[in-house]
Formats: structure tokens, sequence, C-alpha cells
């Protein structure tokens, strides 16, 4: 092996010791019906009620900005219990769950996420009586240009 | 203690809602990442947020390594009467963190 | 693909590097001057418009806490000579990096504050990278926002100028690119799906979710040398700074918009 082969090849290991987690290939869509299973306690969800907020490209996984919302009186009889957002191509789908309560007085958050790939995030909403919503949201995430190991 | 900072509306009137927007300053370490010598860097995530006003709690998050670094929330609570906003949150290391702000309720 | 596009861009650009450098007057910049944060997506430049929700507030917060709190072995804190910072570091990082009478070089804002940190404190450097002085440099370059960068390339900074101005054109890594290549001739194209910016600096310090963290110019400009393979400089490297200079020098008269958040 030539000693410029030998040197990229080193580098190229190197690199690799030190990419991260997103570098690499991102895993495809995992099945999220037994997590939103497990979340409704087997009840089917009504899909739409849930107004997604999200970037249609997020230039980079890191931090993309989420808001959720549910038109809901947020009364003791009829309110938004709580929201969930599921990530199914990031390793770990659960990305969080808020609490909510008539105390809050609109069903309403924002946040922001890690996606790992251009994926549907999926949210769901607990309403009192035991109801559910989902709702997908396709987000295309790309990486970036230049990836950055520097210190 | 965690740096982390609240905001809140200056006045709100009774009844109104009103939002609420905490950003914590946490790496929020997947534990999927990988330092030069190829070695995991171990997990560390803020899990668990909670606000409470009026003497109870208003509003409750769990948090997971899907929440990007140096978490931000933003969530919406209805004005009862004038006094603090707290927010407490901690991590999976018990590391713990506070923050609050006065609101005033006309 | 990418191979190919890199040898048309090296080839064109090549042709306008080399007029550039027979040419006697300064370098022609890019026209119209635009910031590094009309380069970001809207969610980004929404990001770095909110002063709340921004990351760099929180480093912000503990640079005015720094600002006043008595370090080292002097036991003075940053107020104790300069007074309150809105007044005393209003446009000071617009002016930098600039000719220090007193260290006689060349100096960013970073190196000032080790500077004082080292000398008028007497608690030794902060660390490279260190998250204090970061906030700390933030946290003045808040003073600035809003204002045009405009540094002096005159007298005894005329030496570091020419040198940054030099390595701007400079060939460096296995990409075998110089700065220019991308930031003159083809700012505003895509590189893979990012758009190219113009290189300006008055964005930073910033926050790069690239890093999930924030940095300096001279940790972003370090990460570009990662980007085309060239060996890193050392922090602190004084061409790393004469290349800030050609880089302020570059973007005068643009509006200071530090704290910045980049993708």
């Amino acid at each position: 092996m030539n000693r410029r082969r030998f040197i990229a090849a080193s580098a190229s290991g190197l690199a690799a010791a030190a990419l991260p987690a997103r570098a690499q290939r991102f895993q495809p869509p995992q099945d999220v019906a037994p997590l939103i299973e497990q979340i409704t306690g087997g009840v089917a969800p009504t899909t739409g009620g849930i107004t997604v907020k999200l970037p249609q490209l997020a230039e980079n996984g890191n931090s993309v900005p989420l808001q959720l919302a549910v038109a809901s009186p947020m009364t003791v009889e009829d309110h938004v219990e709580a929201l969930y957002v599921i990530a199914p191509r990031n390793p770990r789908p659960l990305v969080a769950t808020f609490h909510l309560s008539p105390d809050a007085g609109r069903a309403e958050i924002a946040t922001r996420v890690r996606l790992a790939g251009t994926q549907k995030v999926v949210a769901i909403a607990r309403l009192s009586g035991n109801r559910f919503l989902v709702n997908e949201t396709e987000v295309l995430v790309t990486s970036a240009a230049c990836l950055d190991e520097s210190m | 203690m965690m740096l982390g900072r609240v905001q809140v509306p200056q006045s709100v009137k009774r009844g109104e809602a009103f939002e609420v927007r905490v950003i914590v300053q946490h790496p929020m370490e997947t534990g999927f990442r990988r330092d030069l010598q190829g070695q995991a860097i171990p997990v560390n995530i803020v899990d668990k947020l909670a606000c409470t006003y009026g003497g109870r709690e208003v509003f409750r998050a769990e948090l997971g390594t899907g929440i990007a670094a140096n978490p931000y929330i933003a969530f919406y609570v209805v004005a009862r009467e004038s006094g603090p906003i707290e927010i407490a949150w901690s991590d999976d290391r018990g590391q713990e963190g506070r923050a609050s702000a006065l609101v005033d309720v006309a | 693909m990418t191979h190919d596009v890199m040898r048309h861009v090296a080839a064109a650009a090549c042709c306008c590097a080399a007029a550039l450098a027979c040419a006697s007057d300064l370098p022609a910049r890019p026209q119209p001057p635009r910031n590094g944060s009309e380069f970001q997506s809207a969610e980004v430049r929404a990001l770095q418009a909110d002063d709340f929700a921004n990351p760099m507030s929180l480093w912000i917060s503990r640079g005015e806490a720094l600002w006043k709190e008595p370090r080292g072995a002097a036991g003075k804190s940053c107020e104790s000579c300069h007074g309150e910072a809105a007044n005393a570091m209003k446009g000071v990082t617009a002016r930098y990096p600039r000719w220090d009478p007193a260290l006689k070089r060349v100096v960013n804002v970073e190196e000032r504050i080790q500077a004082c940190s080292e000398g008028a404190q007497g608690a030794g450097r902060f660390g490279d990278p260190s998250d204090e002085l970061v906030g700390l440099s933030a946290y003045i370059a808040l003073q600035s926002r809003g204002l045009p960068m405009s540094v002096s390339i005159d007298g005894p900074a005329r030496g570091a100028f020419e040198r940054g101005r030099s390595l701007y054109f400079t060939r460096i890594g296995q990409m075998n690119l110089a700065c220019t290549h991308c930031h003159d001739a083809n700012w505003g194209r895509r590189l893979y799906a990012e758009t190219v910016s113009q290189g300006h600096p008055t964005g930073w310090p910033a926050y790069r979710n690239e890093w999930q963290h924030p940095g300096t110019l001279e940790r972003r400009l370090r990460a570009c040398f990662f980007g085309v393979r060239a060996e890193l400089p050392a922090y602190g490297d004084p061409d790393m700074i004469a290349l800030e200079l050609y880089l302020a020098w570059r973007a005068q008269g643009l509006s200071m918009e530090a704290p910045g958040v980049r993708r």
C-alpha cells in the first residue's frame, strides 16, 4: 500500500471513530404501532384534531422546532390530559410526554426535538374520557454539507 | 445547580391563559455519541420538568433523548392570582435546577 | 459527482484568485454584502432573533454574571475596571480584531479577554475552548449588535491584515481549497442541502446546531479547516487571528448580529 493510501485510510479510520451517530446511515423507521397501542391502551385514536407545526425541511436534525396544539375548552369535563411525541426513526421513538390539566387554559406546547433523518413525526393527544387523537407529519431532515468533528 | 431561565408576560388578566417559556442549559447527551477514542459518551439528559403555580403543579413533562440540547419548552397556564411561576427540573444523574418568574395578574 | 463539481469550482475560482492576487488594490468583496443569517433556514433565523429562546441567552447570562465577578489574585471584576458593559463595551466587538498597543500584536476579542484575565485579574487564562470565555465574549458582542463592523487595517495592523488576506486565498487540505473558492466564487449556491454563505464573522460567537453548543469564530474557522480536511491550527495561532482580521475587514459596514444561531 503506498504512503498516500495509507494516510488516507488512517485518516478515514480516525474520522470513523469520531463520527457521531447521526453521521452514519440513519436506521429505517420502526413500527411504532405497539408503542401507540401502549399509550392508548388499545383504544383506537381518531385521526386529526392536533395541529402540528414542524418545518418542511430541517437543515439539522439536532434541533427541530415543534409546536403542538389541540383546540380544547380545557374544562374539567373536557380537556387534553397529555401530549405525546413519537419519532419512528429515532433510536428511542418516544421523544417526550407533556402532561396538561384544566390549569393550562390552552392545550398548546412548543419545544425543540432531535430527528434522526427524514420521517413522519407522530403526535398523540389523550383527552379526558379516555379518548385519543393522532396526527402524522412528514419532515425532511438533511445533514450538514461539511460534517464537523473538530473541537 | 443547573442554569435555566423562565419567561412570562409582564402582566396578564385573571382567567386568561398566558405563555410560560423555559430554557435549560444541558447537553442532553443521548448515549449514542462517541468521543475521538471511539468510546460512547454516557447518556445524561434532563428527564423531568414541572411547573408549580399558586400552590399546585400546573404542568409536567417527561423528556427523552429526542429533545434537543439546551431544552426549550413553552406551555400555557391560566392566570389566577399574582405570584411566582416556579419551574423545577432534574436530570438522570439527580442534578436539579430551579427558575422562577413573577406573574402580575390584573 | 461532488469531485467533478469541486474541480470546476476550483478551476473557475483559481482564475479569479490569480487575478485578485495580481491587483494592487484590495480584493473585491462579495456584492451585495449579506450577513450569515441570510443563508440559514427560516427556523434558525427566527431562533437567532428570539432573545429568550436563542440558546446563546444561557451563555450570555453566565457572561453577564462573570462581568461582575471578582476573579483572580487581584480580586477584580471586569466591571471594576470597565464599569457597566452596556456603556464600556458598546461597539467594541465591531472594532475587533485590532492592534493592541499594550500587547504589541493584533488580537481578537477572546485574546483580549484572556490578556485581562491573566494580567489585570491575575486569574490565568480561560481554557481552550471555554464555556466561560464564550459566554463573556458573547455578552460583549451583544453590546455591538446592530452596529456596523468597522476594523482598522492601518499602521501596525497592516502586517496581520496582509497575512490574513494571503491565507484567505491559499489552498489547504486534502480538498485543496481556499476560503475564496466557496465564499467568493460560490456563495448563494448549494453545497449538498446547504446554501454557502459569504463567510462573514458578524454573527459570532454563535450557537451552532451542529455542535449543539456555542463557539467562537476561531472554533468555526477550525471547522472550515476540518471541512476541507486540512490540519487544524492550534488554538491561539496568530495566523488564525490574522485571518479573522481579514474577514472583519471584508465584512466592513455589515451589521453585527451576534449572538448568532447557525445550523
